[in-house]
């Protein structure tokens, strides 16, 4: 038997829930009642929905940096070949995935409340209660929290995937700490940043459910408009063409980050 | 006074080196002085601890115990990249975000010489390694055996007083690396620096080196140059280790006559005390295989195998079975007497 029948399974369900659906995508986007309209995609070019598109890059952006310079460190410690405990804090970093993303950003709502779990200890303690929710900060704070993993993993996986010897070598021919990091670690480990920001802004530019449940509806991103088009206003047209705008912008974006590095050499998770 | 004659004629002066591994003693008390200029070769079997002792004269390892003086000064707090020292890895550690030429000039980079003199002095080091106008190549391109000589441009560039260089040949086939150590030879007598060479091929050792140190079991057997070393192994560890031997028991009865074999011997050593146990060492290359009537010893051949050169007989005395090297070929069977003459019998003190 040829080892390739043994993708037909996956293939076909490819064709099915893959292919099918992008195709009617394509067709929803494009076709009105029958006939052809680019009428879908010039209702997007208006302000607000521009804005919406803005503000989801914005958000992503500042998740992605914040994941990144916070991951970086953690994953550098991790890789030490001294280090004890690792798998604990490894264990820690990645328990969170154990559970369903939904759940855990209730759960954080629901600490975070106006007359959540922590106002409440403030309240008990004499202090004034702090507003959490429903603003821009605590949008990005669903989003590192749930996407940081993704980040600190394949950096931690090529980081650890370095030969000792180079950096050796790179001390050997004279490079302190520092600039042994600059111009072979840092250099070296990009493969693994480059997932990594990959697997961070894609889901926070499209989601919609952290802007739901921790923006209270008030923070509408390309993923909350893509939703309602579907959901509630049963516009399938526009949803259609957002999805598609916003499939454009992906593909941009994974071949900008593939052209800086490819990502075939592997962050680990691809 | 004895300070500068040491700075004069020896660069490292490594004093009581220990080295423990969790709770294994991987370095015992190993003192010894490196010359100036000379191809010094650390042999031994894999686990006999000469690559940490490598490892300590370049910075990457700490001895538990000791001390490593470069040119009278202590060097053992220095890191790595202050010691003027480099080193050719093992599998050569290019950087493979680099190509040749920036691999080459990393050191220089550093050091933040003129660019125009650093591209000068990367095309003179990769004429000396004999790649020439391989500038531009990426590392993945290269061979194993060009990898190497990058590796050793990318060492040598720095102008370092010590190379060291840690099993360097041992990913190459062996035609390949029968010319690199001619070469390596070559590169090291051309820029006259000192060379410390890992290697557990007594054959590369012989061929390459000024002096050789044995290392058995974390500790220095014998120091000495091939020659020495070859014909008067100080122990049958190192006796055997350096080619093939045959080491029987035996006894001194006065200067210059051994007996051994149940049999006197002449022999040339002398020095050892009257009736004093010892171990006799014959080469298998220095056995002569003569008729039964004229041999000293007789015995019968048990085995013959062709080694290309010569071939390999096994030959049994009754008492011993004796490995004899020899280009005529005796038969399976055949009676034979060997004789050895008082100059191929080494003497060597029992531990």
């Amino acid at each position: 038997m040829h080892r390739k029948s043994l993708a037909y399974p996956y293939l076909i369900w490819a064709a099915i829930f893959i292919v099918v659906p992008l195709l009617l995508i394509v067709y929803f986007s494009f076709f009105k009642d029958g006939s052809f309209t680019i009428q879908n995609y010039q209702k997007f070019l208006e302000d607000y929905y521009i804005k919406a598109l803005i503000r989801s890059i914005e958000l992503a952006f500042i998740s992605t940096v914040i994941c990144l310079v916070m991951a970086y460190p953690l994953a550098m410690i991790l890789s030490d070949k001294h280090m004890t405990n690792k798998q604990i804090i490894l264990l820690l970093v990645v328990l969170p995935m154990w559970m369903n993303s939904l759940l855990r950003t209730y759960a954080w709502g629901s600490l975070l409340e106006n007359n959540g779990v922590i106002n409440s200890m403030l309240k008990a303690v004499q202090l004034a209660p702090i507003t959490f929710l429903y603003g821009n900060g605590a949008v990005i704070f669903g989003m590192v929290y749930n996407f940081f993993p993704f980040m600190v993993l394949p950096i931690y996986n090529v980081l650890c995937k370095i030969d000792p010897s180079l950096i050796e070598a790179s001390y050997d021919l004279g490079a302190d700490k520092v600039t042994t990091f600059r111009k072979v670690i840092l250099p070296l480990s990009m493969p693994g940043v480059v997932t990594g920001i990959v697997m961070v802004f894609m889901p926070a530019l499209t989601t919609f459910l952290i802007t739901r449940l921790l923006g209270g509806g008030k923070i509408n991103l390309i993923g909350n408009i893509i939703e309602e088009q579907f959901t509630r206003t049963n516009n399938f047209g526009f949803g259609s063409a957002v999805s598609m705008i916003l499939m454009i912008i992906v593909l941009i974006t994974l071949a900008f980050m593939s052209k800086k590095d490819s990502l075939d050499k592997g962050g680990g998770l691809f | 006074m004895e300070n500068k004659d040491i700075q004069k004629n020896y660069i490292i002066d490594l004093k009581n080196i220990s080295k423990t591994f969790d709770d294994t003693e991987v370095l015992k008390d190993i003192s010894m002085y490196i010359k100036r200029n000379e191809f010094l070769t650390l042999l031994g079997p894999s686990g006999c601890g000469k690559t940490t002792l490598l490892r300590i004269v370049g910075g990457f390892e700490e001895p538990s115990r000791g001390e490593v003086y470069f040119e009278g000064e202590n060097i053992i707090n220095l890191p790595p990249y202050k010691r003027r020292i480099n080193t050719v890895f093992q599998k050569y550690a290019l950087f493979p975000h680099m190509n040749v030429e920036d691999n080459i000039a990393f050191g220089l980079h550093i050091k933040k010489i003129d660019k125009k003199l650093i591209k000068k002095k990367v095309s003179e080091m990769l004429e000396l390694v004999n790649l020439k106008g391989f500038e531009k190549r990426s590392v993945d391109s290269l061979s194993g055996g060009q990898q190497q000589r990058i590796a050793i441009a990318r060492a040598l560039i720095n102008e370092p007083e010590v190379l060291l260089l840690d099993e360097p040949l041992g990913a190459l086939d062996l035609k390949l690396r029968k010319g690199m150590q001619l070469e390596l030879k070559k590169i090291q007598q051309k820029v006259g620096i000192t060379f410390i060479y890992v290697t557990h091929d007594q054959e590369e050792a012989l061929t390459m080196s000024d002096t050789i140190a044995v290392m058995n079991e974390g500790r220095v057997q014998q120091i000495g140059s091939p020659v020495d070393i070859y014909n008067e192994p100080k122990n049958a560890f190192v006796a055997n280790f350096i080619g093939e031997s045959n080491i029987l028991e035996g006894k001194m009865i006065r200067d210059c006559l051994v007996v051994f074999h149940n049999t006197h011997f002449e022999c040339v050593d002398g020095g050892f005390d009257e009736q004093e146990s010892i171990d006799v060492v014959v080469r298998p290359e220095d056995i002569q295989i003569v008729s039964q009537e004229e041999g000293m010893l007789k015995g019968t051949v048990e085995s013959v195998t062709f080694k290309g050169v010569h071939y390999e007989m096994l030959v049994n005395t009754g008492e011993f079975l004796w490995t004899i090297h020899s280009t005529a070929m005796s038969y399976i069977g055949q009676v034979v007497g060997l004789i050895i003459t008082p100059a191929d019998i080494h003497i060597m003190k029992r531990r």
